[in-house]
């Protein structure tokens, strides 16, 4: 009981450590003052210009399209790279998950500063070449779902260690395809892990700040840059209200989840 | 699924987004302005300022990895032991802080622990001895372990979770205590996601320079801060390629070190 | 399986051709601003579209080192930026600028004449640069924190503030106050001075509380500090949230600046980016901006439409002669000095 009663305990220190500054930014956006310093009185009037706020809607937009189209992709490439990684010679596979871990191992600074030698130079070439080429929504998708992938394979692999092959193989002694057997008994066994790094990758491309910063261009700004050049001259508070919207939404969305009695068994 | 033709998208994605935008940075790293081959980039971490930002960077990070790991095991352990955690309830709980961007989660702690923050606030309001870490290394420390715990969790729970509950009980019945259980059997076994959550801290704090441009006020500096004045104040990019090269070789290293533990403990199962 | 990837493969085209294509162009073509953050009234950039039926795109940027890179690489196809004085002459020894054609640009003739003197001093014949704001640094105090007035840079070395000073954060505006009150010039360039200065800064660090361009305002509102070097605009904000605050141009002397408009070799669309300045250079829109952003405006127009007089006394915005005969704009001073104050400054924060 008492071991249970730390448990608890030590739950919650975590959690509150984790939801502090979520809280504070929420108290932050119905602060009628303009700078976070100093408390005006409660006010809704940061919710309100929101929605007359352009640019961060449209910074908005180009994130949740950006974390959904990378995190899908990469998911799907991630999955399929996982299997394939996992059943190559050991050699080979170490050479395959070192290049793999790369992106996420190397410093995001760099990848962003590659990533943009690499499509300044392609710019260059393809101007050349008459084709009008330059960086913007397709190069951060581009950035964003490398960076993704190690996510996923890293979520995935585990689960294919602990994966027992002989279910796998017993299905086709059944006379399963090897697509049913996969998608009957291997990929719920390894979903979790897909889930995860699909969950991963979302959240990994919402935050993401230092790779998009390089390659976004002209255009292309997602809330995270705009945050960024707005730190100079302190953040809007419509940035907190948007936040807290945000976080609201998807908490909601959770709980609701959660409370579905379907679930509940 | 054994199909060798899975591989294939991802191998060409990875040549050509993973190894030819790297190829410029050694291309960058090991050239001058004139395009000449040299090695004096590389050399430029010797100097006093980068070799100190470069220590500081290890400490700092290694710290914090260290302590993210001691916060998240116990709390993996916690999570996979109760009904909540099955639910999948627990797991939202950690990523969804996820969605409030970063920069203005960590500036928050500003808010938080600054000279007349919050927290110093209620200090003073009841008497307690105050602290100051806002603009110290612990700060950064601090932003580090909060910023990057998530994934020191997330990856060790995924893997006890997936423990056999008849191998713990295996372990009982033939007499072990929970000390031994966890020391015996839990812990090797839940090596895999330790590594991974290893990984996922320690780089992304060995290379920040955002977190300590929020929580340092600007006093301290980190290598990622080196590399980024390298890159975006000084310009010189052969510099900066070169500085990003050395660190590279610290990451390697430890890629090394750490997938020689998951390849020797990793495959008991 | 196959399909599958067929089907990864045509996400990924799909995705990156509507990325590519997707810059919408207004009726008389398009426009990239580049400016400094919060340095305009966003509404003139409607008012702008409007008129003129050309779509902007505008951006901001921290400092004229982030700017630079981004011009020098062509990382991206900027028409229009806003540096300082000593950026400008960078980039013209760096063929980064494009001529000018005032024909284009009437409401020039709203620029007092001495400021466009004052380009000369970096852009020798004044054509690739039109002023559009100026302002001085100096020390923002609160009154309540101190104990006498201040009016000397020699108060940031003061160990009664230890831990009350924000400085800011770029080699060339922290080195000013440390190399004046040394007694040498902003724009020194000899390894001693320096090198003194550095030692200088190296002391005052366990005493600043922050290096930070960013936050300053925040800070002295908030009255986290009780001395902040700034710039006279956020000043003259700072001062109209918090009453406790003063603005002071040290009697030793001081940075002056001037921020213009200029058109980077990046330029796609130079007649645009023409009408954009013409635009800025009108009264009406320089007024707009100028109580926006409370920086000190170079456009006689607009000073003559403002109502309140009073603001044209105000001496955090409109210093006098006898202020700015001490003051002293940033040059720029070759790669190999750049590299110096770089690389002092890195040393001073390593320590």
């Amino acid at each position: 009981m008492i071991k249970r009663w730390i448990s608890r305990f030590y739950l919650s220190l975590i959690v509150l450590f984790l939801y502090a500054p979520i809280g504070t930014l929420m108290v932050l956006s119905f602060n009628n003052s303009r700078t976070s310093v100093k408390w005006g009185g409660f006010s809704l009037k940061w919710y309100e210009k929101l929605f007359e706020n352009k640019t961060i809607l449209a910074a908005l937009g180009n994130t949740l399209l950006i974390a959904l189209l990378s995190a899908v992709i990469a998911t799907i490439l991630g999955t399929s790279a996982a299997i394939a990684i996992h059943h190559m010679k050991k050699r080979k596979q170490s050479i395959c998950l070192s290049i793999a871990n790369i992106p996420m191992l190397n410093a995001e600074i760099v990848t962003g500063i590659a990533f943009m030698l690499l499509f300044i130079t392609a710019g260059d070439l393809l101007a050349k070449a008459g084709i009008h080429f330059e960086m913007g929504f397709g190069t951060v998708l581009i950035g964003h779902i490398t960076f993704n992938l190690p996510y996923v394979i890293l979520s995935v692999m585990p689960k294919l260690k602990q994966l027992n092959m002989s279910m796998y193989e017993a299905a086709l002694d059944l006379g399963a395809g090897e697509r049913q057997a996969f998608f009957q008994i291997v990929l719920p066994d390894i979903m979790p892990g897909v889930l995860s790094g699909f969950l991963l990758s979302f959240t990994m491309s919402l935050d993401d700040f230092v790779i998009t910063h390089f390659v976004k261009g002209l255009g292309a700004d997602t809330l995270s840059t705009l945050i960024y050049s707005e730190l100079r001259k302190g953040i809007k508070p419509e940035m907190y209200a948007l936040s807290t919207m945000m976080f609201l939404a998807v908490f909601f969305v959770l709980l609701l989840m959660n409370l579905n009695p379907r679930n509940k068994n | 699924m054994y199909k060798k033709s899975l591989s294939y998208p991802y191998l060409a994605w990875a040549a050509a987004f993973i190894i030819i935008p790297l190829l410029f940075i050694i291309y960058y790293g090991l050239t001058d302005k004139t395009g000449a081959f040299t090695l004096s980039n590389l050399a430029a971490v010797a100097t006093a300022e980068n070799s100190k930002a470069l220590f500081l960077s290890l400490g700092l990070s290694l710290l914090s990895t260290a302590v993210c790991l001691l916060l998240a095991y116990p709390l993996a352990l916690i999570l996979s032991g109760s009904k909540m955690g099955k639910s999948g309830f627990i797991i939202f709980l950690f990523i969804l802080p996820m969605w409030m961007n970063f920069l203005l989660r960590t500036l928050a702690w500003v808010v938080l622990l600054d000279t007349n923050g919050v927290l110093d606030t209620i200090l003073k309001a009841f008497g307690l001895p105050r602290f100051k870490i806002i603009n110290t290394p612990a700060a950064i420390v601090f932003g580090m372990v909060y910023d990057f715990l998530p994934f020191m969790i997330l990856p060790i729970y995924n893997v006890i979770s997936k423990i056999d509950v008849n191998v713990v009980n295996a372990a009982r019945d033939l007499g072990a205590n929970s000390f031994q259980t966890l020391y015996k059997v839990v812990f090797p076994l839940s090596l895999p996601g330790v590594i991974s959550g290893i990984t996922m801290v320690f780089v992304p704090s060995l290379t920040t320079f955002v977190i300590s441009t929020l929580l340092g006020g600007g006093k301290i500096l980190l290598i990622g801060n080196v590399i980024e004045q390298e890159f975006m104040k000084g310009t010189s990019w052969h510099i900066g390629s070169g500085l990003s090269l050395v660190l590279m070789l610290f990451i390697i290293v430890s890629m090394v070190l750490t997938s020689k533990y998951d390849d020797g403990e990793g495959n008991v199962l | 399986m196959k399909k599958r990837i067929l089907f990864v493969c045509g996400c990924l085209a799909a995705a990156v051709s509507t990325g590519c294509g997707s810059s919408s162009a207004g009726e008389n073509g398009q426009l990239n601003v580049y400016n400094w953050g919060e340095y305009i009234d966003e509404d003139v950039i409607d008012m702008f579209e409007e008129e003129t039926g050309i779509k902007v795109n505008y951006k901001t940027y921290d400092t004229n080192e982030d700017m630079y890179p981004i011009i020098a690489n062509g990382a991206a196809d900027w028409d229009v930026v806003c540096p300082s004085e000593y950026m400008i002459q960078k980039m013209l020894d760096n063929d980064l600028l494009l001529e000018l054609d005032y024909d284009n640009i009437p409401n020039i003739s709203n620029i007092d004449p001495d400021y466009m003197e004052t380009v000369k001093e970096f852009d020798p014949q004044a054509t690739h640069a039109v002023p559009y704001m100026w302002g001085t640094v100096g020390i923002l105090y609160n009154k309540t924190m101190v104990e006498e007035p201040i009016t000397s840079w020699n108060a940031l070395w003061d160990e009664k503030y230890a831990d009350n000073i924000v400085m800011m954060n770029n080699p060339r505006d922290v080195f000013a106050p440390a190399l004046i009150s040394c007694g040498y010039s902003l724009n020194s360039t000899d390894s001693g001075e320096l090198h003194e200065a550095a030692a200088v800064l190296s002391a005052q660090k366990p005493l600043v509380l922050k290096y930070t361009t960013d936050e300053v305002r925040d800070m002295m509102i908030g009255e986290k500090a009780a001395i902040g070097v700034i710039y006279s605009g956020e000043a003259t904000i700072c001062k109209s949230e918090n009453e406790n605050l003063q603005y002071v141009v040290p009697e030793e002397g001081s940075n002056v600046w001037l921020d213009c408009w200029c058109i980077p070799s990046t330029c796609k669309n130079k007649e645009n980016a023409e009408k954009w300045i013409d635009f800025m250079c009108r009264p009406d829109i320089a007024l707009m901006n100028f109580e926006y952003i409370y920086y000190s405006t170079p456009n006689t127009g607009a000073l003559d439409l403002i109502e309140d007089k009073d603001i044209l006394n105000n001496e955090a915005l409109f210093p006098g002669n006898e202020v700015l005969s001490r003051c002293e704009t940033f040059r720029y001073l070759g790669e190999e000095a750049e590299e110096a104050y770089n690389n002092l400054w890195k040393q001073v924060l390593s320590e």
